[in-house]
């Protein structure tokens, strides 16, 4: 009977979960997950990546279903055979990837999410209403091409939103927004707590979840391995609970030389397509030995800017120097073999290709520096030592050069498309979001080895949205927004109020322009 | 129930596997066609599939019409395929097939009466570069003004086919004709000549290369940098542009080849089997080597046996048709059996067939 009485002295569980178990071969993704979320209560799940988190919120959102265990909502049993189903019980969700078409407007974005939507005058007006109420400032008729990606969300949100929801679950909605659209989204998510909503809230940003979350449950390797209240404790315990050990950080050495490795001189180009960025007058200078930092919100101009280093898109004559040769002209294989490394963010189709292995995989970029092939044909024995070489030397957990790149699980890809051109020695080596989606180990693994490079005199540009990540790699700093670069700061020191204001003065002259 | 679950990767074995399955399955489902049909399905699938190599009464001629058939279906599906793989769909090849045959017969008909060693060479040639030219159109097409080469190849059949018409009842015609339509038989041209290389086997210069172009085209997908690229095109463009392949030219490379191995298969066939340019020279062979590659896996040794089984069953259903008194429609619905289920159990290549319900996803993804 007391505990009777103390249940209902924290309010019952709006969703409760029970030794959930959902199996994949070779895996198990869940295993006996409890999880209990009240109303009004903002409950963090936290893990690294391959912990569980996806599949635990698809079950509940109907898009996988258990092999084992029971889901209740308000006590009844909660089995959505579909995400309408789990609409139907009063369940929102907000996908880390949004789903939108970028040629249509926002109330037509809207109406294709949903069943049954409502002529467009009144879907229009009830979300100026429902974006009024919760601050999230969004036009219905603007083209949703033309919107930033923190713009985005909030369709995506206003959608989860107007089905009154009452169990919100977010997939990590940080990780695309500049720090005053993160101010906004925490507004907005502490007043709908303030209504009684429940709000699951998936991330590994732990000071994020310490400022926002009332309890947090963590993840790892498909169980439940602690709940806790994520004000109580530190981002360091959090953060050796997630990863099951202590993380190091990694070391730096600080060690920019005089010699100039790469220099970009008032680099200009056109988009490449409707909703690409031009580039303005980017100019740069990267010393060796040295690691720049660009951050920025995603979409401002920073495929463009390593489209424009890797060789993809050719740049006007004299804007693009390595080691005192004019590359501007001069394609990807050309680049490549004089030194010039590029690692892209989009890992599968970009980077590598998903149906080829790992050792085809390794010819994308190793074919000419590496001697894999000779007159052209290709030594395949080399070029499996050399995927070989990547995969041990960079823990790529897999089976062996044979796999296809497209069986891996994103952490392990992006180790092994950057550890491809690590292990090469390139003299400059740029990369985009080199841990996006990488777990927190493998995370600590790959920005190591970026320092490695550095330390043996290679140039590294490191573009992230990530600004831990840049401040704890980068010897100077900037911010590329509307695709126009900030000048370079030196990182040390360097606050985030006033990386703040490096990334939101871009910001202030977007909006002027847009207007 | 059962439910279809994706392979991490695709099986190796399946793939060997189930070309085997789907003609077993044919054999069922074609026998139970054939007994309805109130005919004997074992003699039916037997005429179909074994008398034309091994039957004494008509094997002297089926067999070597299996090489004959065989060999320009392999030479022209090697060279699609290897511009399917790559992401670039010629369509045209019955086209480039054409102008083969009438670039190089045209080449040897300007020297007649020559007798010299070269000139069977110097046709074979030239009916290459007929078939390559006329592949280069849509190939330039596509890069400088980014039309759709699939339209443009598959138009430029009609112009050919036209062209042809006009070639065998004007510039090209018999002299000696007495007027009819069609050219000099280029088969009794003795240097001009693509003649049986082994008596009573079919086998002619069409089916040497043939052979040598699935060699090749091996060595070319899985040996050279240039097939990874064409892969790489074909499975994921960025990634290939990513690693500085130039598209324009990947698509003036695969049309150029397909065009060239088309134009090889028609000017084999006019100074061989078909013996003259006419009206109707060309026989759907640029079509049909489309199904073949498919068929095939788009893998050269794949396409060899492919050739040769779609042969196979063309030549055992003509037989079937004559000597059991089939109707034509029966063998054409059991020749595309085979095709359905050659392509159908293509499936467990990538899928494996789980049975019980489902307990993962339900629905949405």
């Amino acid at each position: 009977m007391t505990e009777r009485r103390e249940d209902d002295r924290v309010a019952a569980p709006l969703l409760q979960i029970e030794g959930v178990t959902k199996a994949y071969p070779g895996v198990v993704a869940n295993d006996g997950v409890d999880l209990s979320v009240r109303p009004g209560e903002i409950h963090a799940l936290l893990g690294e990546n391959g912990a569980g988190k996806s599949t635990l919120v698809k079950m509940i959102f109907g898009l996988v279903a258990p092999d084992s265990g029971t889901m209740r909502i308000d006590g009844a049993r909660h089995a959505p055979a579909s995400p309408q189903a789990a609409r139907a019980a009063g369940i929102g969700m907000v996908f880390q990837h949004f789903s939108l078409f970028e040629a249509l407007d926002v109330a037509e974005n809207v109406a294709l999410g949903m069943s049954d939507p409502p002529p467009r005058r009144a879907l229009a007006r009830r979300i100026a209403e429902v974006s009024r109420a919760y601050g999230l400032p969004l036009d219905p008729g603007r083209i949703v091409g033309d919107l930033s990606a923190g713009e985005r969300q909030r369709i995506e949100i206003v959608r989860a939103l107007l089905g009154r929801p009452r169990l919100l679950i977010m997939d990590e909605p940080t990780s695309v927004l500049t720090p005053r659209e993160v101010e906004i989204l925490f507004a907005t998510l502490r007043q709908l707590r303030a209504e009684g909503v429940a709000i699951l809230y998936i991330s590994h940003k732990l000071e994020e979840i310490r400022a926002l979350c009332d309890r947090a449950t963590i993840l790892r390797g498909g169980r439940v391995v602690a709940t806790s209240t994520p004000a109580l404790d530190s981002a360091a315990r959090l953060a050796e609970l997630m990863v099951g050990h202590r993380l190091e950080a990694p070391a730096r050495a600080g060690t920019a030389q005089e010699a100039v490795a790469l220099e970009l001189d008032r680099l200009s180009l056109p988009p490449a397509h409707a909703f690409g960025t031009a580039l303005h007058d980017i100019s740069l200078t990267l010393h060796r030995g040295e690691v720049l930092g660009i951050g920025g919100v995603a979409g401002n101009g920073q495929d463009e800017l390593l489209a424009a280093l890797s060789g993809e898109r050719l740049a006007p004559r004299g804007s693009v120097t390595l080691d005192g040769a004019d590359v501007s002209r001069r394609g990807p294989a050309a680049r490549r073999r004089l030194g010039l490394s590029v690692a892209p963010e989009e890992r599968l189709g970009h980077a590598a290709a998903p149906d080829m292995s790992l050792t085809e995989n390794a010819l994308v970029t190793a074919a000419a520096g590496q001697r894999l092939t000779r007159w052209g044909f290709v030594d395949w024995r080399a070029t499996r030592a050399f995927a070989a070489r990547v995969i041990e030397r960079f823990d790529v957990r897999t089976r062996g050069p044979g796999t296809a790149a497209g069986a891996l699980s994103g952490g392990n890809l992006q180790k092994y498309v950057i550890g491809r051109e690590i292990a090469q020695a390139p003299r400059v080596l740029a990369v985009n979001q080199p841990t996006w989606g990488v777990d927190a180990a493998a995370a600590a693994r790959i920005r190591q080895s970026l320092l490695d490079l550095a330390a043996e005199g290679a140039g590294v540009i490191v573009i992230s949205q990530d600004l831990d990540e840049l401040m704890e790699l980068s010897d100077r700093f900037a911010a590329l927004n509307g695709g126009r670069l900030s000048p370079f700061r030196p990182a040390p020191g360097l606050s985030m109020e006033e990386i703040g204001l490096m990334l939101g003065g871009a910001d202030e002259r977007e909006a002027a322009r847009a207007s | 129930m059962i439910r279809l679950v994706r392979r991490p990767q695709p099986s190796r074995a399946w793939a060997w596997a189930t070309p085997l399955l789907a003609v077993a399955l044919t054999v069922l489902a074609g026998g139970l066609m054939f007994a309805l049909l109130g005919k004997d399905p074992v003699a039916a699938i037997r005429t179909i599939f074994l008398d034309p190599l091994f039957n004494p009464q008509y094997a002297a001629y089926a067999r070597p019409q299996l090489l004959v058939k065989a060999g320009p279906l392999i030479l022209i599906a090697v060279g699609l395929a290897l511009g399917f793989r790559a992401g670039v769909w010629n369509i045209g090849a019955e086209g480039q097939y054409i102008l083969g045959a009438l670039c190089g017969a045209g080449a040897g008909l300007a020297l007649y009466p020559m007798e010299a060693w070269f000139l069977f060479p110097l046709m074979v040639v030239a009916g290459a570069l007929g078939g390559w030219a006329w592949a280069m159109i849509p190939a330039i097409l596509k890069t400088r003004f980014n039309t759709n080469e699939i339209l443009v190849s598959l138009l430029l059949v009609y112009v050919a086919e036209n062209l042809l018409a006009s070639m065998a009842v004007g510039l090209l015609r018999n002299p000696e004709g007495g007027g009819f339509p069609g050219s000099r038989n280029l088969s009794q041209w003795d240097a001009a000549a693509n003649r049986e290389l082994v008596a009573g086997t079919g086998l002619h210069w069409g089916v040497v290369a043939a052979l040598i172009a699935v060699i090749m085209a091996y060595v070319l997908l899985h040996r050279h940098i240039t097939g990874v690229h064409l892969r790489l095109a074909g499975s994921a463009p960025r990634a290939a542009r990513f690693a500085g392949v130039d598209p324009n030219r990947l698509v003036i490379l695969c049309l150029g080849l397909s065009g060239a191995l088309a134009g090889l298969a028609g000017i084999f066939e006019v100074t061989g089997p078909a013996g003259q340019i006419s009206i109707d020279f060309n026989t759907g062979y640029g079509f049909t080597a489309i199904i073949v590659a498919f068929l095939g896996r788009l893998h050269p040794v794949g396409i060899l046996l492919a050739g040769l089984l779609m042969a196979l069953t063309y030549i055992g259903g003509e037989l079937a048709s004559f000597t059991l008194g089939i109707p034509v429609a029966a063998i054409q619905a059991f020749q595309g059996m085979l095709l359905f289920f050659l392509l159908g159990v293509d499936i467990l290549t990538h899928y494996r067939p789980v049975a019980g319900r489902d307990p993962g996803r339900v629905a949405g993804t």
